[in-house]
């Protein structure tokens, strides 16, 4: 390939540096005090539209001359809405604060940007080391981290190109855009990076083989398609910091020598699909993508395919499948997508995490990236860390840290002085892994060998309150639903499981069930053409290995240690302990099953109660009358007197 | 829906899909466009659709089955969506889920008689962390409970009948 000239690469690129670097000055020696609020979908949710629009209203009420500023997803999301005021004047350095509702804002705007009291208790902590705050990095949620792929998430505005350069962005691009394609690949196969959308393939070697086939037409695709329930952090770093995925993806087609790509993002995630097709407009207008990059003489087209929500699309083969317009079921490999791939040509389809460690591997160097994570998998693992935890939200890790590690230090353990139960890796393919395995590394090969896997990155923890069987009963009845169909074990093999597992979970369970439930498990393994039906039975198969005696308990005892299953337990009013005339729980009744005794305490009719707990929650505390108990044989029985 | 909504439905979709190639790659896209414009595919989209890209009706249902975004009944106006993902199913999904049926009288997949409401429960919106997760009308409903679905759904009677209170005013006034 002819190397561009590269005394015009760099000018080309200097102009728009230089432009990135000024807008940026510009904005720091603003007067007045700066407003950073996080507005990626979770923040959304929380109510961070409202935040924003109650700031304005405040500033602009008290008329301060103050700049408000949206930015990406910091990964915070136990403390969204997420708010970093900068007041300079204040002496003050640039401090972060949590769950900022509309009300919090008008009280910073008049407390802090008014008297200059940064109102303490609602600190989270400062953006910088100083004497007066304690900086955030002193906790264990940011200290722990190991930022490579997330670095800039939440810290810039993923609507402004310039904002990425000015923080060094694209300058990779640059470089590599002088290196021989193959330097690039040997580089990143040196780098030791494996795949981030669950198999763990060494990416360089892929983009190798790619390479040794037919060399006109080549695709790059990147895989946005998260379909595990339960994981956001493509998601979220699409929305946050889309260009060092775009710039992950323009070096990977200029190594493959690739002049088209495809980012393929599920539909049900609008904000990305606008924050991706934004970058890329942008990318397009200042030269960085489409024809002649950069003056570079290499062409790169990026189209935005929407994934219309097929779980089986994360497949590699499926997803080719499904941008052809077709049912996504995927076929036999070998041809491999990188020998024969979409509408026949060589395509290399890589995780969005894996496009976005690009860059910095690239421009800090294999070594560097070898030296974090552990020897067999180095780098970093982006986890979403949700469930029954202190601090979920997005984590980023070096590879080789222990569970333990981070749910209890990094995420502050289980709230609510409850016990950790189990910590489902893996989403649907992956599996739930006991206390025992707390020490377990987190690479590749730990978690395979310890019957879960890395997945993609989904992490949900459950603390005792979670029923085992039905979890596996949740998790095969998304796989079975999402099994395409094409592989008899995969579509008959998970519907006769989740059979199985719900008669379990209603009490139904026979003598052999479980027996039956491992047989079937190892013939869906076997029988089945793709990841889907190949780790669809994991969920049991954990569970089964290491929760046995919660499923006995299901068959033999009906009962449900946890109390999760509905129809194994059952609610009833001690009334040792119910307070006459109060009448919380009754109100909360979404069925009116609560009814008054002669007395005046209360009593559950079994017959219409749907056990959602509300009379639960909304038992006052001092009362504490409300019971689950499990099997429902051991409610007492309460009439409830004659009407009238 | 009556034959002049249909109609106006038919005539959009035709002039909508001279923008499309007539390549079997343009086929989610253009289901896509449909569903976004008229909330739905009709029979009649399907039909236009297969027509356009010169390929059997049943392969266009064949593919518009096969994926979760596609809806074959118009959606009510509230449409509620109920996050079935892992973090909302161990802290009670399915509750909420049971408690939006019943207080409309309608399944999942399901709307309304009056096309007021219509539920439907999805994979995972990834706000893993407010589980448990309802989105009415694109805004998501974080920590939900059983107690918030009535109040929801109380809110948008209440809305309803004042709506109808003002129209008949104006009505009246005229």
């Amino acid at each position: 390939m002819r190397l561009p000239n590269s005394k015009n690469l760099n000018q080309d690129f200097n102009h728009i540096r230089d432009e990135a670097k000024r807008r940026q000055l510009s904005y720091r020696e603003a007067d007045g005090p700066r407003i950073q609020i996080g507005m990626a979908t979770c923040g959304i949710a929380s109510g961070a539209l409202e935040t924003k629009q109650a700031f304005e209203e405040i500033l602009a009420e008290r008329k301060i001359k103050g700049h408000i500023r949206t930015v990406g997803c910091i990964g915070h999301c136990y403390a969204e809405p997420v708010v970093i005021i900068d007041h300079p004047e204040s002496g003050f350095p640039p401090i972060f604060y949590h769950n900022v509702t509309p009300g919090k804002a008008r009280m910073l705007v008049k407390a802090f940007l008014e008297d200059g009291d940064p109102i303490f208790e609602h600190v989270l902590g400062a953006m910088s080391e100083n004497d007066l705050i304690p900086s955030v990095m002193d906790f264990p949620r940011f200290n722990q981290e190991k930022r490579i792929v997330l670095e800039k998430c939440g810290h810039i505005d993923p609507e402004d190109i310039y904002e990425y350069i000015a923080e060094g962005g694209y300058e990779t691009l640059v470089t590599a855009l002088r290196m021989e394609p193959d330097d690039i690949v040997e580089e990143v196969r040196n780098s030791g990076l494996r795949g981030r959308g669950g198999a763990g393939f060494p990416t360089g070697r892929k983009w190798k083989f790619a390479r040794t086939g037919e060399s006109s037409n080549r695709v790059i695709i990147c895989n946005a398609d998260e379909g595990d329930p339960g994981a956001y952090m493509d998601r979220t770093i699409l929305e946050s910091n889309p260009h060092q995925v775009l710039e992950g993806m323009i070096i990977g087609a200029y190594a493959l020598e690739a002049n088209k790509g495809i980012i393929y993002v599920r539909a049900e995630y609008p904000l990305a699909v606008k924050m991706v097709s934004r970058a890329i407009a942008q990318a397009e207008e200042l030269g960085i993508l489409g024809r002649n990059i950069l003056h570079s003489g290499f062409d790169l087209d990026i189209e935005v395919f929407q994934g219309s929500g097929a779980f089986v699309c994360g497949e590699e083969t499926a997803l080719i499948r499904s941008i052809e317009g077709c049912r996504g079921m995927p076929h036999f490999r070998p041809p491999y997508p990188v020998q024969k791939g979409l509408r026949g040509h060589p395509t290399v389809v890589n995780n969005v995490k894996t496009l976005a460690t690009i860059p910095p591997i690239l421009s800090q160097g294999a070594a560097w990236f070898r030296g974090i994570g552990t020897a067999s998998t180095p780098g970093t693992a982006v986890f979403s860390v949700v469930g029954d935890v202190v601090h979920a939200g997005l984590v980023e890790i070096p590879m080789g840290a222990t569970l333990r590690t981070l749910i209890f230090d990094t995420c502050g353990g289980i709230p609510n002085k409850r016990k950790f139960k189990a910590v489902q890796i893996g989403g649907p393919s992956g599996g739930c892994l006991p206390a025992e395995f707390l020490d377990t590394p987190i690479d590749f090969d730990s978690l395979t060998e310890a019957g879960a896997m890395m997945g993609s990155g989904g992490m949900v923890v459950m603390d005792e309150n979670a029923c085992m069987v039905d979890v596996s009963r949740y998790f095969l009845d998304f796989t079975q639903k999402e099994s395409c169909g094409k592989c008899t074990f995969c579509r008959i093999g998970t519907f006769q499981l989740l059979r199985i597992l719900e008669r379990i979970t209603k009490g139904e369970g026979r003598d052999g069930d479980l027996e039956q439930l491992m047989l079937l498990s190892e013939d869906i393994k076997k029988g089945s053409l793709c990841g889907l039906g190949k780790t669809a039975p994991n969920p049991v198969l954990t569970s089964l290995r290491y929760f046995r005696d919660e499923y006995e308990a299901h068959v033999i005892e009906k009962r449900c240690p946890a109390g999760m299953c509905r129809a194994l337990t059952a609610f009833y009013i001690d009334l040792e302990k119910c307070a006459r005339g109060c009448d919380a729980c009754v109100g909360s009744c979404p069925v009116e099953a609560i009814f008054t005794t002669r007395d005046r305490k209360k009593g559950v009719d079994q017959s219409l109660c749907v056990k959602c707990g509300e009379c639960m929650v909304a038992c006052p505390p001092e009362y504490d009358a409300v019971r689950k108990v499990s099997p429902p044989t051991l409610a007492p029985l309460v009439e409830r007197p004659n009407e009238g | 829906m009556d034959d002049k909504e249909v109609k106006a439905m038919r005539e959009d979709i035709r002039i909508q899909l001279e923008e499309f190639e007539k390549d079997r790659g343009r086929l989610v896209p253009i289901l896509q466009m449909i569903q976004q414009r008229h909330a739905y595919l009709d029979p009649c989209a399907i039909k236009l659709v297969a027509g356009h890209l010169g390929i059997p009706t049943c392969e266009v249902y064949g593919v518009a089955t096969f994926y979760n975004q596609f809806r074959f009944h118009p959606p009510g106006k509230h449409h509620i969506k109920v996050c079935l993902g892992t973090a909302c199913h161990v802290r009670g999904g399915d509750i909420i889920l049971e408690n939006f049926e019943r207080k409309l009288g309608i399944c999942d997949g399901e709307t309304t008689p009056d096309r007021e409401f219509s539920i439907e429960r999805v994979a995972c919106v990834g706000c893993c962390a407010l589980a448990p997760v309802a989105v009415v009308d694109e805004t998501v409903q974080g920590h939900m409970a059983p107690s918030k679905v009535e109040g929801l759904i109380l809110g948008f009677q209440i809305q309803k009948e004042k709506d109808d209170r003002e129209k008949q005013k104006s009505a009246a006034s005229q």
